[in-house]
């Protein structure tokens, strides 16, 4: 073959490819990695249900508020929620989806799931590489019946950037004014000690394999692998298991009404059975959309997704918005998104 | 060929021969410039995208080990250090192994066996680098951690002066675990061009050194080295080059800490894997301008090898000439 | 000890070191090779190509992301190699020893080995910013600019094998030098530029950095070279980390498919250069 013909064939090959320009999707999104297998399996159903396609871009929170900024996508994702002053300075309108719980998993001889007990300060205080050995006298003072050994602990992190270490470093902060000036809360920090994992897998895979480790992972991982999770003493002074019940718990007792932009963040909230490491990840669209087409049927995505999406969230450990939270957010919906005066979503 | 019988070209062929050649020419010459505009648009792009970082930071972004994006701090330390020392313990470990395995494939190997072994070699570098990544983090690292960390814990961890570099406890990942799959990734690329240029050697040279009664070992370090090691040092550059700029294979396993030690058993991090782990994720634009400056060192660490690299040849070239 | 006796010596040890450095190496392939084959065969199924990429929970395949990665990896190859032979040619055959030659060749070689990350970096910078998105066109594009340092290399060696008198015959009837490229040099030199192809080929198949910021992934089926694209590095990058089996089970198995194309490729290449180039003896 000369390479005439090569390169003939190879330009003919490349015309037939680019003919085929045809939009799947028509609406878009960008963001958090957290909740994307949950929306990406709503996206797949309402997709069969309806013909609309979703594509949802996990890449990060960062991103997802970067792409919505530049307007290159009909909604962004983020862990984080935005500030009420940064909201209206980009004209944005933000509102929770999804909420899940951060949880402390740990890999010491001996110790089976849901033993160990914990509160935010001690935990606080093994990041910080305070407190070296599971004997310590912090550790045995909340566990008094439990065997501890005299392991060193080996305190691992997500190393890539992510909204599961925003929750976690934000709920360490706000219980330890250490912690708070240290390190700080985001989606990345530096860590004084331990090692760096890569996404939810490497966390617990680091974990299983190094005895005396101590991680944290998305619930839904802890479940399905089995891990040994922690028990959390939470603002009510009650130890809590983390399960759907204790996270829904979470986001029901916390006041939503008198959020600003649903500026909440759910971790270490009060309640008997609240789980203290709780998040709800939130959608950004614009309050007046450039696109208002794209984001109505954006927003026909989210009602389906609260009406019908709330079996495939249980199935991946996700929970769903409490009842009355989801009135309230398509009433902001009415209010707050409009396109020449008259809302986007009836 | 006779001179004298030259070929006669009409005026009008010889005028489309000469736009044809104009128009050839200029093609490819812009190709050609292309290449230079290419390298300098990567530069400048990199450069002004870095420039927030470089301006705000100035020289300490080079000597500071912070990376604190909550209080927006970055320097290069860390990376700078991770990437020099597990690309040197990569190529140390590696250039010895794939000198022996071309050795193996081009002197003692049975010729039946060449083919089967040469293909498993070159079968190594068509493994994706994701690949080396998830296999270095789910079964060699755990292999490390249980058996071989322990074992230089307690064996040289104990000994003055080098027991610094295997201090800590055995987490299994960490700058030696990134080290040694780098040497297993980089181990075909050098292995191949090692192998394809000691083929090269005529075989005269060769069967004059055993005429002359030299064991095998000397026809090797003494007549085919020597004879071929414009093509060695290529392949050692290629190598060196692929493991500075490493991201996959490195990320799983690297430990992911913003932190120089001297214990090699300890995590770090390199430049690629801070960038791949970070860059989308990163909100504010020093996070992402520190990550960019962080691109725009390791181009110049590549570009500093590839000079040396050059420069060496150059010099093994002329030594070789006027030895004759 | 005598000097023959340690000659020996040395001899014995240096070739024992490599029998066992050839072992190691061996050893490390086999193990990497088996995990790989062993996880990647087990989810080998028809599957794999003629379903989407599911969702969690879901079973599915890799459809969308194998046709991302051969749209991306054809028109990258369509652009960049062009690019590379013309450049090669003109290092080759116009440029000589001259000093602009001998600064396109140093430039090549820093392109060459430049981390395939600067390169995403860059088309994101360049595309990704001012288009707003990432789309398929920028992965293109990335995957160009990796290619294209690689076909320039291979192509100007590939022309300076050519033998002299070849040329010398051509320009000897009269035959300015595009001519002679074009109908002499090029159908001689042939299988050592396809082979150049192929090696770009493979060389950008396995690449995953420079896409994580330029394509992307998407979870649907897409031709639409302005919007992102599924491609078989991400998804096997986003899968492998996850804590689902069925996309841990579909990392292991694109990834697969990844290694047996490359080598695929690059067996071939061997093939093809060994079939039709004259024999190397001087």
């Amino acid at each position: 073959m000369s390479l005439a013909s090569v390169q003939r064939v190879m330009v003919a090959a490349a015309a037939v490819a680019l003919t085929g320009l045809v939009h799947a999707a028509d609406i878009s999104g960008a963001g958090a990695t957290f909740p994307y297998p949950i929306y990406s399996k709503w996206a797949d159903a309402y997709k069969t249900q309806t013909g609309t396609g979703l594509n949802y871009q996990s890449i990060g929170s960062g991103g997802g508020i970067k792409q919505i900024k530049a307007k290159t996508v009909t909604f962004g994702a983020s862990d984080m929620p935005l500030k009420p002053d940064e909201l209206k300075a980009s004209g944005l309108v933000q509102f929770p989806m999804i909420i899940g719980g951060v949880v402390p998993v740990v890999n010491i001889k001996g110790i089976g799931p849901g033993q160990l007990t914990l509160d935010g300060a001690t935990l606080a205080a093994i990041y910080l590489g305070d407190i070296k050995t599971w004997n310590d006298p912090a550790i045995r003072k909340l566990n008094p019946k439990l065997a501890l050994p005299a392991t060193a602990i080996a305190p691992v992190y997500r190393s890539d950037g992510s909204g599961t270490n925003f929750l976690f470093t934000d709920y360490l902060s706000k219980q330890s004014p250490k912690f708070k000036d240290n390190i700080g809360a985001a989606t990345s920090v530096q860590w004084p000690v331990g090692i760096g994992a890569k996404g939810n897998e490497g966390l617990a895979n680091q974990a299983t394999q190094t005895d005396g480790a101590i991680g944290y992972v998305e619930f839904a991982y802890a479940k399905q692998n089995k891990m040994a999770n922690v028990l959390l003493i939470n603002q009510a002074h009650k130890a809590v298991a983390p399960s759907a019940a204790s996270f829904q718990a979470a986001a029901s007792n916390a006041d939503w009404t008198h959020a600003d932009g649903y500026y909440l963040i759910l971790t270490d909230q009060a309640g008997a059975n609240s789980w203290p490491i709780t998040g709800a990840s939130f959608i950004l669209v614009y309050s007046n959309p450039p696109d208002p087409a794209a984001t109505g049927e954006a927003l026909k995505f989210f009602a389906w997704a609260y009406k019908n999406g709330t079996q495939m969230a249980a199935d991946l450990d996700y929970v769903p918005l409490p009842p009355a939270l989801i009135k309230q957010v398509e009433a902001t919906w009415k209010t707050s998104i409009t396109a020449h005066g008259a809302p986007v979503w009836k | 060929m006779d001179q004298a019988t030259a070929f006669v070209i009409e005026p009008r062929h010889a005028a489309r021969q000469r736009l044809g050649e104009q128009i050839f020419r200029g093609a490819t010459l812009t190709a050609a410039v292309l290449v230079l505009v290419l390298l300098g648009g990567v530069t400048i792009a990199l450069i002004k995208g870095a420039w927030p970082a470089l301006s705000h930071f100035k020289l300490q972004f080079l000597t500071r080990e912070i990376w604190n994006p909550v209080t927006e701090k970055f320097g290069a330390l860390a990376a700078i250090y991770g990437t020099l020392v597990t690309s040197a313990i990569a190529m140390a470990v590696a250039i010895p192994l794939s000198f022996g395995i071309s050795i193996f494939l081009t002197e003692l190997c049975p010729a039946w066996l060449k083919r089967p072994v040469g293909v498993a070699v070159e079968l190594l570098a068509a493994v994706p680098s994701i690949i080396f990544g998830i296999w270095g983090l789910f079964v060699f690292a755990p292999i490390l951690q249980r058996h071989v960390q322990p074992w230089l814990i307690a064996h040289l961890g104990v000994l003055p002066g080098i027991g610094a570099l295997f201090q800590g406890p055995p987490f299994g990942i960490g700058i030696l675990t990134a080290s040694l799959v780098l040497a297993i990734m980089v181990l075909p690329f050098i292995a191949s061009v090692m192998r394809d240029v000691f083929e090269t050697v005529p075989d005269v040279l060769r069967e004059s050194a055993y005429g002359l009664g030299a064991t095998t070992w000397e026809v090797i370090w003494k007549v085919v080295l020597p004879y071929s090691r414009t093509g060695v040092v290529g392949g050692i550059m290629l190598g060196l080059g692929r493991a500075l700029g490493e991201t996959m294979a490195v990320t799983f396993v690297i430990g992911n800490a913003h932190r120089v030690s001297t214990s090699l058993l300890a995590p770090g991090t390199t430049i690629s894997a801070s960038i791949a782990n970070e860059f989308t994720e990163a909100v504010g634009d020093l996070y992402t301008s520190s990550l960019i400056a962080l691109g725009v060192l390791l181009f110049l660490i590549t570009f500093a090898v590839i000079s040396a690299a050059r420069l060496m040849l150059r010099r093994l070239d002329r030594k070789a000439l006027a030895s004759v | 000890m005598t000097r023959r006796f340690s000659r020996k010596v040395t001899n014995i040890v240096a070739l024992a070191l490599s029998v066992g450095a050839t072992g190691v190496g061996l050893l490390f392939l086999g193990a990497i090779l088996y995990t790989l084959l062993k996880n990647g065969f087990a989810g080998m199924s028809l599957h794999l190509f003629t379903q989407m990429t599911p969702p969690p929970g879901a079973a599915g395949g890799l459809l969308n992301a194998i046709f991302g990665s051969a749209m991306m990896t054809l028109i990258g190859i369509a652009v960049g190699a062009p690019l590379g032979v013309l450049a090669g040619t003109y290092l080759a055959e116009y440029g000589g020893n001259s000093k602009l030659s001998a600064v396109i060749r140093f430039v090549n070689d820093v392109l060459l080995s430049a981390p395939s990350i600067i390169v995403g970096l860059f088309v994101y910078q360049i595309v990704v910013v001012p288009m707003g998105h990432f789309s398929a066109i920028a992965g293109a594009l990335a995957l160009a600019v990796i290619a294209i340092p690689v076909t320039v290399r291979t192509t100007e060696d590939m022309l300076r094998l050519v033998p002299q008198g070849m040329k010398d015959a051509s320009t000897a009837l009269g035959a300015y030098p595009w001519r002679t490229t074009l109908s002499v040099i090029y159908p001689a030199a042939r299988s050592g530029i396809l082979t150049g192809l192929l090696l770009a080929i493979a060389r950008v198949s396995g690449e995953t950095a420079p896409l994580l910021f330029t394509a992307l992934n998407n979870q649907f089926w897409s031709k639409d070279l302005n919007a992102p694209i599924a491609n078989l590095p991400v998804v096997i990058y986003q899968f492998a980390q996850s804590p689902y089996p069925e996309w841990q089970q579909l990392a292991w198995s694109g990834a697969l498919l990844i290694t047996l194309t490359i080598l695929a490729l690059s067996i071939f290449a061997r093939i093809v250069v060994s079939a039709l180039q004259p024999a190397r003896r001087s």
